[in-house]
């Protein structure tokens, strides 16, 4: 298998309205760090979608970890969804949940015993600034904050493929230099990443990664690297 | 116990804290009331038609209707005599004189009228065993020893009594199961709006990668303590009333009302349809979670 994800000619379309995303083909190499562009509505977060496993296709076939989930029967989609860490365009944070208790979330619902739940929160809550709003409920929280607390959430477990919707849209530049820091920081330690955004200025700020472009529900790759890359030819 | 059951304590904060399911543990509360009423009128029903078949149901009378007193005491002796070599028979009395004018003194007066009136000779038998009994033969064999003879079989007086009993304790079950089946309904319906209520919460755990067997375990342990708070609410509020009740009746001083009375197991029995309630709680939430869950990728 060319790598961790492998897309085949695969197509979304919402109810019976025009394909969302059509004939997408492309190869996500493990290790690797990719940032996901394109103008509003070109299906970004459809991809995503398709890649954290919150929607099946209507055609085409998705290989991950070397298994079609497009044909995974319910009861084994858990596990791979515990291999994923998701930062959701609107963060998702459980309202009545704590800062601690929401990114605390993946290693209870992953059966982590409590006693080593305390110090990789604190330690992740430490690393994105939030140390002292551990007990905040995300109400209490700003945008920018409730954000760093959703990717706490999504990276605590060290997931194999992180995806990000616009993680640092509601950020500033020194937070989301410090973010991407982050992400990179993951991204050495293996994990794949794959960061949806607008922020052109993003996409300099990552030596080594590479750039997926959609538009119109169409990915652009001109030159077949996501579709074969490197790593797979090296094979 | 249905405490510890189901979800562990730290999945426990997975959902807020208090109750999830609305006003359902008082529409459980009210279920349960109702539910122990009937079953307490169900178990009293079956404990007062057992002690009155024990007393009962087992005995004949054999009257011996004969005006000749000479004639009427020779086939009181025989009646006497075959009915106490007869093995279907346990034990057999012979209903003495001064008993029968102390049971006809309301309606004779103590004139002593009943000197000169031929009353029938009365002999009480109590039926050996419990198995069944040929009372053909044995009547038979007592006409045959005693021409004037009639027998009585207070079991076959007391059937209608009897039937009325039985149809009244299944009626008793049938309201219990229905019951049980509307608070399983309302259960449903809590456990469909708590679902609906934390739709976003839930959606984000299915995506971390929330199985759909933890997620219900979160739900029907909820469900099952409310249920089992609406439970005891609605139990101790019924225990009042039957205790109430059981001071009228224990104050009519009316024998047969007295044998209307809940035996220890039946107390036992009432007290656990709170807990059987709960645990119907548990099962239809985890039922129409789980189903719920299944709609969802």
């Amino acid at each position: 298998m060319a790598g961790i994800v492998q897309f085949e000619n695969v197509g979304l379309r919402y109810g019976t309205g025009a394909e969302t995303l059509s004939d997408i083909s492309f190869a996500l190499a493990p290790g690797a760090f990719y940032f996901l562009t394109g103008p509003s509505g070109a299906g970004k977060t459809s991809l995503l979608k398709l890649l954290y496993l919150a929607q099946r296709p209507s055609r085409g076939m998705i290989h991950l970890f070397d298994e079609d989930v497009v044909t995974l029967p319910r009861a084994r989609m858990p596990g791979f969804r515990r291999r994923i860490g998701v930062v959701f365009q609107d963060f998702r944070l459980v309202p009545y949940l704590s800062a601690f208790d929401n990114v605390a979330l993946p290693l209870r619902v992953a059966g982590v015993a409590e006693e080593q739940i305390e110090t990789p929160v604190r330690e992740m809550l430490q690393w994105v600034g939030l140390a002292k709003r551990a007990d905040a409920r995300p109400a209490t929280l700003s945008g920018g904050e409730q954000q760093r607390i959703a990717i706490a959430r999504a990276v605590i477990t060290r997931p194999d493929i992180l995806v990000a919707d616009e993680p640092t849209g509601n950020v500033d530049p020194a937070m989301a230099a410090r973010l991407l820091h982050l992400f990179s920081a993951l991204n050495t330690m293996g994990t794949t990443i794959v960061v949806a955004t607008h922020d052109v200025h993003l996409l300099s700020r990552v030596s080594n990664a590479k750039t997926m472009r959609l538009e119109e529900g169409r990915l652009i790759d001109p030159t077949g690297e996501l579709r074969y890359p490197p790593s797979r030819q090296a094979q | 116990m249905i405490g510890t059951l189901g979800a562990a304590p730290a999945e426990r904060r997975l959902l807020p804290e208090g109750r999830v399911a609305g006003p359902m543990p008082w529409v459980i509360a009210i279920m349960m009331f109702l539910t122990v009423l009937t079953a307490a009128g169900g178990l009293a029903m079956r404990h007062a038609a057992r002690a009155i078949g024990a007393d009962l149901a087992d005995r004949i009378t054999v009257q011996i209707v004969e005006a000749d007193p000479v004639a009427r005491e020779r086939q009181a002796q025989a009646a006497l005599a075959l009915l106490r070599r007869d093995p279907a028979v346990g034990s057999v009395s012979r209903v003495p004189a001064d008993e029968m004018k102390t049971l006809l003194a309301p309606w004779l007066g103590d004139g002593g009228l009943e000197d000169e009136l031929p009353l029938p000779v009365l002999i009480d038998a109590v039926l050996a065993g419990d198995g069944p009994r040929d009372l053909a033969a044995l009547r038979s064999a007592v006409t045959v020893a005693a021409p004037a003879a009639r027998i009585d079989e207070h079991g076959q007086a007391l059937a209608p009594l009897a039937g009325l009993i039985s149809a009244l304790k299944w009626l008793a079950l049938a309201v219990v199961l229905l019951m049980a089946t509307a608070s399983a309904a309302a259960v449903m319906l809590a456990s469909r709006a708590a679902l609906d209520t934390h739709r976003a919460a839930i959606d984000v755990m299915h995506l971390l990668g929330a199985t759909d067997v933890q997620i219900a375990r979160l739900f029907q342990r909820r469900l099952a303590l409310d249920a089992l708070f609406g439970g005891l609410v609605g139990f101790t509020a019924a225990t009042i009333v039957i205790l109430l009740i059981g001071r009228r009746v224990g104050s009519l001083g009316s024998e047969l009302l007295g044998s209307v009375s809940l035996p220890p197991l039946a107390w036992l029995l009432l007290l656990a349809l709170p807990w059987f309630g709960a645990g119907i709680a548990m099962l239809a939430a985890r039922y129409t979670v789980l189903a719920a869950l299944r709609r969802i990728l």
